[in-house]
């Protein structure tokens, strides 16, 4: 008896049935329909054969333009489990007043919020932002591929082994109780003994390795690879907000890597780094995940100011007002934003000169940022605006963006913030500035990039339904959440006393739900687009007259993107070309050196889920199975000489041909 | 072509505001949106308005009062430059749409030198009148400066000593120490109106916000660790207080009432607990310690000598591995603003964050 108990134990570690849970209606249901979704879209891609389809031409592909779409569509499906959190933190806090308490008991109320966070930065604004770069900036700057393609297909499938942890603890287990940045000593063995801290551990540090290793992958690209004649000066402005973004994510991910590491230690080999115990300290804890938390946000938000500055000019059809002072500000950006991670603990009971020191600090940053809206303001001077979606979700930024600008700033006054911390005004704050800023930026990208990706426009009806939808209900999603945080209401809470303010919460609940709509809208507007695709179809590769290199190629481009690397004599180096007449080359195509697809990436990063896995329910047997299992494939791999072919002239000759054809016949 | 020069795009600026102005009175459509503006700007009023009336807009204590002064400067210093902003945006986003073909249109007009060192200092002018009112208040509100004055000019008599209270987060719930009177109370707070008060705060496990918004900002409770909160209620009254900073299960019923009384008020208020409270001893603490949530107001008549530093350096079992005295990482004490922790190692931002004031 007692050796099958220990045989469990080594096989499934602290994992019981009473881990399921079977008890908890909400997730049951949420388990069964997730179950039922995923059973049929396992029995289509079966019953169309399309397994042999997906595995050659998406999960090995090593091209940038395919994993960049593949982060995108990560990232939108985590939209919608991390949406779905947020719409029911907004119900529960709308009907948990007085003697009612709402339909989540804090226990589970507490993991939504955390989860929400987590989800929302890591596996919805990363994978976005990450997948925009990957997609848009190799054809911005003429390359043919990213510096390190198989690092780039790893990369990517690290990111989807931290999601798919972060949603098995959905319904296997439970996920942290901490908020999303864990803090100990909440986060403590002591405080938090169950699997929840140690998904969040493991999801981010598996996710965390992607990220870092994408980071190195496209700062090597945009270092090495530019095409001759783009000096650093002549880069579209979305590949120097990239390359700042990436310089951020090389510094800044390694502090998260090695804080989680120290947490884990804590936790799993009862070591005191961030104990109250034998000299430990949770204030290094905190310093640290800042250190790399406030460039993080920069990391999110300068792609979405590199994505804003293309629309503007494009759709304004003038060149970018002040492109030098525009690279400039990035660049200060990049580098304050390592300076002022302290103004997230102000009430912490730093000195008064401390806190001085990063509240200015923060506020200088405001300086280049204003700068730059001013930039897009003149860019719209004189021109001709023309509001295609992309334009219109600008507009709606420059707008909404200043509001959360100026509601940060108010922030970074130590004495203000001692009023306003963990207050639902700060909550609106970072609302405002990610949404505003953040996910319009993405949404603006996502439209002005599509046709470049598919070969066909996105439904502008169902799009402007979705932008009015998520504009408003941004509004009354989160101008509540100001007045609340102006009468002293605290984050985080499930249950109220006071009756009257009943009411905000509910306003809240109610732009959630038109946010809702307009996801609703982004969705409906895929399909129609799909279903619409020959009457939306880009014939000439550039379908909004643009500026940059991207837009020289066919829609969708070619696996090799360009036949001949192109020659840079100026910045919007496509809008030159085009003003000066260029002629496509019809021949002389050469054999092109391209790289292999391989298997090897998704591999490795499932043993990594697996080691996860068996890692965070103690299943050492699994784990050490796993570790070297993960070990032998990447040393496997590296045995792998296999790794690259040549494209023959002949169908380079025959592809561009077709496209001569498709050019042709559009005129 | 030459760029145009400054002073022509301001007065261009100027021209279309005007321009806009009289185009829109002129059409019923224009008029809907006019009175549509109208009534969104109702809507403002009215959510500025429930901002007013709410505890941080208008709080009772001289600290809060002055961070709601703050609050209101820097906003109206910032709307200085995102007014503008915001109106230009929408001004140069409808002239210039591409079906208005009166406006002009210049596209190779990318730079103008003039323009790009004004729209650089505008926000550095901004932030450095906010950063100087930063500086200097930020000092003047820290928390742990001791107070100079209880209201606008009225400066603490000299005679007057602060109320101390010693305040200690537990799971989930709050305890507040009196030295002076020698009580204690469970989730009830109370201080005689006008005479300064001093926080000493720390907490039992996990980290938790002392928060009373209509007396002053908040400080973190954190184990192992003592911060300050010096600060003056001005109006006698009952008023919200919770933590600001979630801890966990119990997170949402830790709250108190903290009650502005008068002197007879507040030796009124000790009477009661020292006639119907009980003896706050090491195992009562140990007792009262253990996770609970939404616990009722309790009294404590006495509190046994030397309890509060014994939570804060985690001595409350002397023979516990992590009492810090047992380990010689105890507290220093230094001359005049009571503890100072000092865990070892102590170094970088930690050892500042701990740090109570050194300016």
């Amino acid at each position: 008896m007692l050796a099958q108990t220990d045989l469990a134990k080594l096989i499934f570690g602290r994992l019981t049935l009473d881990s399921l849970p079977l008890h908890v209606p909400i997730v049951l249901g949420t388990f069964v329909v997730v179950a039922i979704g995923a059973i049929a879209l396992l029995g289509a891609i079966t019953y169309y054969k399309l397994w042999g389809y997906l595995w050659h031409e998406w999960f090995t592909s090593i091209d940038h333009k395919k994993i960049g779409i593949m982060y995108m569509i990560l990232g939108f499906v985590m939209l919608l489990r991390g949406f779905s959190d947020a719409i029911m933190m907004r119900a529960q806090q709308a009907i948990s007043f007085g003697d009612s308490h709402g339909y989540l008991p804090p226990e589970h109320y507490d993991q939504i919020f955390t989860a929400h966070g987590v989800i929302m930065i890591f596996f919805v604004a990363m994978p976005m932002v990450t997948g925009l770069m990957n997609f848009v900036m190799p054809l911005q700057i003429g390359a043919r591929d990213v510096a390190f393609p198989f690092l780039n297909n790893f990369s990517f499938w690290m990111t989807v082994a931290g999601a798919m942890l972060v949603m098995c603890s959905l319904f296997i287990g439970e996920f942290a109780r901490t908020g999303w940045l864990a803090y100990p000593p909440l986060s403590d063995i002591a405080s938090s003994p169950d699997a929840g801290v140690d998904y969040y551990i493991w999801a981010l540090q598996i996710a965390g390795v992607g990220t870092l290793l994408s980071g190195i992958n496209l700062l090597v690209t945009i270092v090495k690879m530019r095409a001759p004649g783009m000096t650093m000066m002549k880069m579209p402005v979305f590949t120097w907000t990239a390359l700042c973004t990436n310089v951020l994510i090389v510094a800044a991910f390694p502090v998260l890597t090695a804080v989680l590491a120290l947490l884990a230690l804590d936790r799993y080999a009862g070591t005191n780094f961030f104990t109250t115990e034998l000299g430990g300290n949770a204030m290094m804890y905190v310093n640290l995940i800042w250190i790399w938390g406030h460039p993080e946000v920069y990391i999110l938000i300068l792609p979405a100011f590199g994505i804003f500055s293309e629309v503007t000019a494009t759709f304004s059809r003038k060149p970018l007002f002040g492109y030098a002072s525009m690279v400039y500000a990035t660049v200060v950006i990049t580098v304050l934003s390592y300076l002022v991670w302290l103004h997230h603990f102000f009430t912490m009971g730093s000195g008064a000169s401390v806190n001085s020191f990063f509240g200015i600090t923060t506020m200088i940053i405001s300086i280049p940022t204003g700068a730059k809206i001013f930039n897009w303001l003149f860019t719209m001077y004189r021109g001709r605006v023309e509001f295609e979606l992309p334009m219109m979700w600008t507009v709606a930024f420059m707008v909404t963006f200043v509001i959360g600008g100026m509601t940060g700033v108010l922030l970074a006054v130590p004495p203000a913030d001692f009023s306003l911390h963990n207050s639902l005004f700060l909550i609106a704050h970072f609302h405002n500035v990610i949404i505003g800023g953040v996910l319009f930026g993405l949404f603006a990208g996502i439209t002005y990039w599509f046709p470049k990706a598919f070969g066909f426009r996105l439904d502008p009806f169902w799009g402007k339904c979705s932008f009015w939808l998520w504009v408003v209900g941004f509004y009354f999603a989160f101008m509540p959440l100001y007045v609340l945080g102006l009468m002293g209401i605290t984050r985080r809470l499930s249950h109220f006393d006071d009756p009257s303010l009943q009411i905000w919460f509910e306003i809240a609940a109610f732009g959630a739900f038109l946010i809702a709509l307009g996801i609703g809208c982004n969705i409906i507007q895929f399909i129609v687009s799909f279903k619409n695709r020959e009457r939306l179809r880009d014939t000439t590769g550039d379908p909004w007259g643009g500026r940059t290199l991207e837009w020289s190629t066919s829609s969708p481009p070619p696996k090799y993107n360009f036949a001949f690397t192109p020659l840079v004599h100026d910045h919007d180096a496509w809008w030159m070309m085009k003003k000066h007449h260029y002629q496509r080359p019809l021949s002389g195509f050469v054999p092109i050196h391209m790289p292999l697809n391989t298997g090897a990436g998704m591999i490795m990063a499932g043993l990594s889920f697996v080691f996860g896995f068996a890692m965070i329910w103690y299943m050492w047997l699994l784990a050490a199975v796993s570790f070297i299992a993960l070990l032998a494939v990447a040393i496997g791999h590296t045995f792998n000489y296999h790794r690259d072919y040549y494209l023959s002239s002949d169908e380079v000759t025959r592809t561009e041909a077709s496209r001569t054809e498709l050019l042709a016949s559009h005129v | 072509m030459a760029p145009p020069r400054l002073s022509r795009h301001l007065e261009y600026c100027l021209f279309l505001f005007r321009a806009e102005g009289r185009t829109v009175s002129h059409t019923g459509r224009a008029v809907g949106m006019s009175m549509k503006a109208f009534r969104g700007l109702l809507v403002s009023v009215a959510i500025l308005l429930a901002g007013c009336q709410s505890v941080l807009m208008s709080p009772s204590g001289d600290l809060a009062v002055q961070q709601r002064n703050l609050i209101i400067t820097s906003t109206v210093l910032m709307l200085l430059i995102i007014v503008p902003v915001i109106v230009l945006t929408l001004l140069f986003a409808w002239h210039f749409r591409a079906s208005n073909k009166k406006a002009t249109y210049d596209p190779d007009w990318d730079h103008s030198t003039i323009l790009e060192l004004l729209i650089w200092a505008a926000p550095l002018l901004i932030i450095i009148a906010l950063g100087a009112i930063t500086w200097v208040s930020t000092h003047k509100l820290d928390p742990y400066r001791p107070l100079e004055r209880v209201a606008a000019n009225r400066p603490v008599p000299a005679d007057v000593r602060p109320l101390q209270v010693n305040v200690v987060a537990l799971d989930w719930k709050w305890l507040f120490i009196y030295p002076e009177q020698g009580i204690a109370t469970v989730n009830e707070l109370a201080a005689p109106v006008d005479r300064p008060i001093q926080f000493k705060i720390t907490a039992s496990t996990v980290m938790n916000s002392f928060f009373i918004p209509a007396l002053a900002g908040q400080i973190y409770a954190m184990p192992g660790m003592e911060t300050q909160l010096q600060a003056v209620i001005n109006a006698p009254g009952e008023f919200q207080g919770f933590s600001a900073n979630y801890s966990g299960q119990g997170f949402s019923g830790m709250h108190f009432i903290f009650h502005g009384v008068t002197e007879e008020g507040f030796a009124q208020w000790v009477e009661k607990a020292k006639a119907n409270g009980g003896d706050l001893s090491r195992d009562a603490y140990v007792k009262l310690a253990q996770p609970s949530e939404n616990d009722p107001v309790t009294y404590y008549a006495t509190v046994e000598p030397g309890l509060y530093r014994a939570i804060l350096t985690k001595c409350v079992d002397p023979e516990s591995p992590s009492c810090m005295t047992r380990m010689d990482l105890s507290p220093h004490e230094t001359s005049d603003s009571g503890v100072m922790l000092q865990p070892a190692p102590t170094s970088g931002m930690a050892a500042m964050a701990n740090h109570p004031h050194s300016d």
